[in-house]
C-alpha cells in the first residue's frame, strides 16, 4: 500500500485537489487514485526517475561556474495542479482582457496621455516610474502593440477565487519550464496521460513564432532571440526556445547596426535582422540610448528601433506597466479603456505614497506584505507575519525614506496542493503564471507555470528561496 | 551561421576529441609499462612531455609518479587539458549552441560531464581506472555517432567535423611521439620482441592494431609510423584527418578543391601535399620526433587562420557609407 489520500487533510485552506479532508475534487480522484495505487516506495521512485530525466536534461539552474561546479536541478514535484476546464475558460478570458488593457494604457502613455489628462491615474506616478522611458516618447511600435509577451502572476485564496498578483510585461521567464515539466511528467506517468484529457503545451513555441513574425511587414523575417549569455539564470529558456522555433539566439556582441539596420557576424560576412525577441532589460539595450556606463547593449540599437528599421519584443518602456504602484490603477485601467470590469480582480494593495494608505500600512506592517514598486523575483519584499521585529523596523524606515518605492497588500492565504514529501503527501502553497502572447491577437498557454513553497508554511515560490515547480494540467 | 557558434561547435568537438585523445594517451602508457621486463621502473614523465604541459605539471605536482600523472591528465580540475576540464569547456560550448545542435547531441555531451565529473569525485584507482578510459573513448564515439545520425550535415556539421579532425590529427602525432621519448632500456632492445610489443601497444591506443594488421600483416616499426602517418583511409590516421578536414574547409567556403581563398585554405591545403606527394623517408628524414614537432607547429598555424577567417570578431563595414547621414 503506497500513499493513502483520506489522510490528507487541507488544515482549512484552499486546496486545487481537496474539497474536504479525504474528499478529492472530481478532476483530481483519478490522480490520487493512481497515487494510491502504486505500491509502497513506488512514487518516491517515481520522484527519483523524474528528477533524473531533469539532470539529464541539463534542466538546472544558478550556481553556475561555482567552485565546485555543483549545479542544482531545479526542484521538481511529481504531483500536478489541475485546472478545471470551467476555471480555465475565466482565466484566459480574464487574462485577454488584461493584456488588452495593459496594451492601450502603455501605447496612451507614450502617446496621448489621455488617461493622465482624464485624471484616472496621476501623472506624477508614471513620471516617476522607472519603467517609463522617455525616449520612447511618440514611436509607433507595429500596430500599437508594445507588450507581445506577458507572464501575469495570479493566487488563489479562501473561497476559491483567482486573484492577479502581478503584471510581468518585461521580460517574464518560466515558460521553459512549464514546456519542461510537461516532457517530465509525460515519462513518469504516461498512464495519466492516457486517463486524463490534458490539454497540451508544445504549441507555445510556434504561437511566440508567429507573435514574432506578426511584428515584421516581410513575408519571412529574419527574428533572432538576444539574450545576455550564458551565465544568465534563465539562459536555460533563452536556448531552449531559439531551439524550438529554429532562430538564431545571439548575444550583443553578435550584433551590429550598420547603415541604420540591425545585422548579426556570420561565417559569411553581415545578416540584417529584422525582429528581436530581446531578453535583456531595456537599460541594457544600446549603450547610447540608456546607460552609458555599460559595455552591454548594441550601440545604435535604439536609432535603428525608432526608424522602424528592426522590431523589438516586448518594445522598450513597457516596464510602466509592471511598476507595482501602477498595477494597483490596473482596474481602473481596464474600465477605461474597455468599459468593462475586471474578470479577473487585483489584490487590495496600499500605495505607500498615498498618505492615508502610508498611516495605515505602518500601523499593521506585522500583518502586511510589503514590496518594492521596481523590483522583480521577491526582491526587496518584506513579509510582515514572517519578519522579525528590526526588519519591520528596517521596513519602516525604508517606506518613509521613499514611499513611493513602496506599496504593501494583505498577507494571503496562498491555495495549496498536495506535494510528495518523503513517502507521503503534504499541502504546500502555490501561485500560477500563465502565458500571454498578443500578436495579430491574444494568445494564451493552456497551462502555465505553478511554482510551489516546497518548505512547510512557507509562501515564498521564489527558486533562489526553497520553491520548486509542478506541472499544471489545464483540462479540456 | 553566427561566428561565435560555428567557434562553440568547433571547439565543442575540439574538446570532446581531445579528452578521448587524452584517455588514450594514459592507456598507451599504461600498456607500455604494463610489458616492461623486471627491474625497470615505470616512465611517467615522457608522458607529460608528449602533452606539453611539462612545465605546469613539473610545478603543480612534482615528480611524475603514476598516481600524480593520471591524476593530473585526468579529472585534475587547475589542469586546463585533463579530460574532466576538456568535458567541462565541451559542456560550456555546447550549451552556448543548444538551440544549432540537436537535443541527442546535448544530453549525450550533458551525460558524458555528469560521468567524468562523478568518476573525478570519487577518485580513480588502479581497479577502475581502466573502465574510466575505456568509458570516457565509448562516450566520444557515442557523442560522434549522434552527431553524424542527428545533425544536418551543414555548415555547423563540418566545423564540428574541422575541429575534430584537426584535433586528432594533432593527438595521434603525439601518440606516436610517445614511442620516441619512452626510452628503451638500452639501444640494443631496439627491434627485439619487447620493442615489437611496445609499437603493437601503441597502435593499440590508437584503435588501430586491426587495422594495420589487414594491411601490413606483422608489425614494423617503419609500417606503423607510415601507417598512423600517411594513411588515407584509416581515420585516425594523420592523413586521413587533413583530408576530411580540407574537404569541411572547402563546404564552408564553397570553393574548389585545389584553389583556396583564405589563409586557412592555404595553410591545410600546403600541409595536406606535403603529406600527400612524401613517403615516409620524407617524413623520418631528419628525424621523426622533429618531423612531428615540426607538424604540429603547423597544424596551429592552421587553427590560427581559422580562428582569424571564421570566428574573429572583424569590423563590418558601411556598404553605402554616409548615404544616411542626416
Amino acid at each position: 500500500m503506497g500513499i493513502r489520500f483520506s489522510h490528507y487533510d487541507p488544515e482549512g485552506f484552499y486546496d486545487e485537489l481537496y474539497e474536504e479532508k479525504g474528499r478529492p475534487r472530481p478532476g483530481s480522484t483519478l490522480l490520487l487514485r493512481k497515487f494510491a495505487s502504486l505500491p509502497e516506495g513506488e512514487s518516491k521512485k517515481r520522484q527519483e526517475a523524474a528528477e533524473r530525466v531533469i539532470l539529464n536534461m541539463g534542466m538546472t539552474f544558478g550556481v553556475y561556474g561555482s567552485e565546485d561546479g555543483q549545479e542544482q536541478i531545479f526542484p521538481f514535484d511529481i504531483v500536478p495542479r489541475i485546472v478545471t476546464a470551467s476555471d480555465w475558460e475565466r482565466i484566459e478570458s480574464g487574462l485577454r482582457q488584461r493584456m488588452r488593457a495593459l496594451n492601450l494604457f502603455i501605447n496612451d502613455v507614450y502617446h496621448d496621455q489621455k488617461i493622465l489628462k482624464n485624471g484616472v491615474i496621476p501623472s506624477e506616478l508614471i513620471y516617476s516610474s522607472t519603467g517609463f522611458l522617455q525616449p520612447c516618447m511618440g514611436l509607433h511600435p507595429p500596430r500599437g502593440i508594445w507588450c507581445h509577451i506577458a507572464g501575469i502572476d495570479l493566487v488563489r485564496i479562501s473561497g476559491g477565487r483567482y486573484y492577479v498578483l502581478e503584471d510581468n510585461t518585461r521580460c517574464p521567464s518560466g515558460v521553459a519550464y512549464v514546456l519542461e515539466a510537461r516532457q517530465v511528467m509525460k515519462r513518469t506517468f504516461p498512464e495519466l496521460f492516457e486517463a486524463y484529457r490534458v490539454r497540451p503545451v508544445d504549441g507555445y513555441p510556434s504561437q511566440l513564432l508567429e507573435t514574432l513574425r506578426s511584428l515584421s511587414e516581410l513575408p519571412d523575417p529574419t527574428i533572432v532571440i538576444l539574450t545576455p549569455g550564458i551565465f544568465n539564470s534563465a539562459y536555460y529558456e533563452h536556448s531552449l526556445l531559439a531551439q524550438k522555433m529554429g532562430v538564431e539566439l545571439v548575444e550583443a556582441s553578435d550584433l551590429v547596426v550598420v547603415d541604420g539596420s540591425v545585422h548579426m557576424r556570420t561565417t559569411k560576412g553581415s545578416q540584417r535582422v529584422d525582429v528581436i525577441y530581446r531578453r535583456i532589460n531595456d537599460d541594457y539595450l544600446d549603450p547610447l540610448a540608456f546607460r552609458q556606463d555599460s559595455m552591454l547593449g548594441v550601440p545604435g540599437l535604439m536609432e535603428s528601433y525608432k526608424r522602424g528599421r528592426v522590431a523589438l519584443a516586448n518594445a522598450p518602456g513597457t516596464g510602466v506597466s509592471d511598476d507595482k504602484a501602477v498595477y494597483a490603477y490596473i482596474p481602473k485601467i481596464i474600465n477605461y479603456y474597455l468599459a468593462q470590469e475586471p474578470i479577473l480582480p487585483n489584490v487590495p494593495t496600499y500605495l505607500c505614497s498615498d498618505r492615508r494608505d502610508r498611516t495605515y500600512v505602518l500601523e499593521h506592517l506585522d500583518q502586511l506584505v510589503v514590496k518594492a514598486t521596481n523590483e522583480a523575483g521577491g526582491y526587496g519584499m518584506m513579509i510582515g507575519p514572517h519578519a522579525s521585529k528590526q526588519e519591520r523596523v528596517d521596513c519602516a524606515r525604508r517606506i518613509e525614506a521613499d514611499p513611493r518605492n513602496y506599496i504593501a497588500q494583505p498577507t494571503l492565504a496562498l491555495s495549496r496542493v498536495p506535494t510528495l514529501v518523503d513517502d507521503h503527501l503534504e499541502g504546500r502553497h502555490v501561485d500560477l503564471r500563465p502565458y500571454v502572447l498578443y500578436g495579430r491577437d491574444v494568445y494564451v498557454l493552456p497551462g502555465g507555470m505553478t511554482r510551489v513553497a516546497l518548505r512547510k508554511a512557507s509562501l515564498v515560490v521564489n527558486s533562489s528561496q526553497g520553491g520548486g515547480n509542478k506541472d499544471t494540467w489545464v483540462l479540456s | 551561421m553566427l561566428s561565435r557558434v560555428a567557434s562553440s561547435i568547433y571547439w565543442l568537438n575540439r574538446y570532446i576529441e581531445r579528452a578521448e585523445n587524452y584517455a588514450r594517451f594514459i592507456e598507451v602508457n599504461l600498456n607500455l609499462t604494463l610489458d616492461l621486463p623486471r627491474g625497470t621502473t615505470e616512465q611517467w614523465e615522457p608522458l607529460v612531455a608528449t602533452t606539453g604541459a611539462h612545465e605546469s605539471f613539473a610545478d603543480r605536482c612534482g615528480k611524475a609518479t603514476k598516481e600524480a600523472v593520471i591524476q593530473f591528465l585526468s579529472v585534475d580540475a587547475t589542469n586546463p587539458n585533463s579530460i574532466l576540464s576538456c568535458l567541462t569547456a565541451a559542456r560550456e560550448n555546447a550549451r552556448s549552441v543548444r538551440e544549432v545542435i540537436s537535443t541527442d547531441m546535448w544530453e549525450q555531451v550533458n551525460r558524458f560531464y555528469l560521468m567524468v565529473r562523478a568518476a573525478a569525485s570519487k577518485g580513480l584507482s588502479s581497479h577502475n581506472l581502466h573502465t574510466f578510459l575505456a568509458d570516457v573513448k565509448a562516450n566520444s564515439h557515442l557523442f560522434l555517432g549522434i552527431t553524424d545520425a542527428t545533425m544536418s550535415h551543414g555548415e555547423g556539421w563540418h566545423f564540428a567535423r574541422l575541429g575534430r579532425l584537426l584535433e586528432r590529427a594533432d593527438k595521434t602525432s603525439r601518440i606516436l611521439d610517445v614511442k620516441y621519448f619512452m626510452l628503451l632500456p638500452t639501444v640494443a632492445e631496439v627491434g627485439t620482441p619487447f620493442d615489437i610489443i611496445q609499437w603493437s601497444a601503441l597502435l593499440k591506443s590508437a584503435s588501430a592494431l586491426e587495422m594495420y594488421y589487414r594491411r601490413f600483416g606483422r608489425i614494423s616499426p617503419d609500417d606503423v609510423t607510415a601507417f598512423l602517418i600517411l594513411d588515407s583511409t584509416f581515420p585516425r590516421a594523420i592523413r586521413y584527418c587533413l583530408i576530411k578536414s580540407e574537404d569541411s574547409l572547402h563546404a564552408i567556403s564553397g570553393s574548389e578543391h585545389g584553389s583556396y581563398q583564405n589563409q586557412a585554405e592555404k595553410r591545410l591545403g600546403r600541409l595536406r601535399a606535403d603529406l600527400d606527394f612524401g613517403d615516409l623517408e620524407d617524413c623520418v628524414a631528419g628525424g621523426l620526433h622533429e618531423f612531428l614537432d615540426r607538424f604540429q607547429g603547423q597544424l596551429n598555424r592552421v587553427g590560427d587562420a581559422i580562428f582569424e577567417t571564421f570566428f574573429a570578431p572583424r569590423p563590418i563595414h558601411s556598404t553605402i557609407a554616409g548615404a544616411e547621414a542626416q
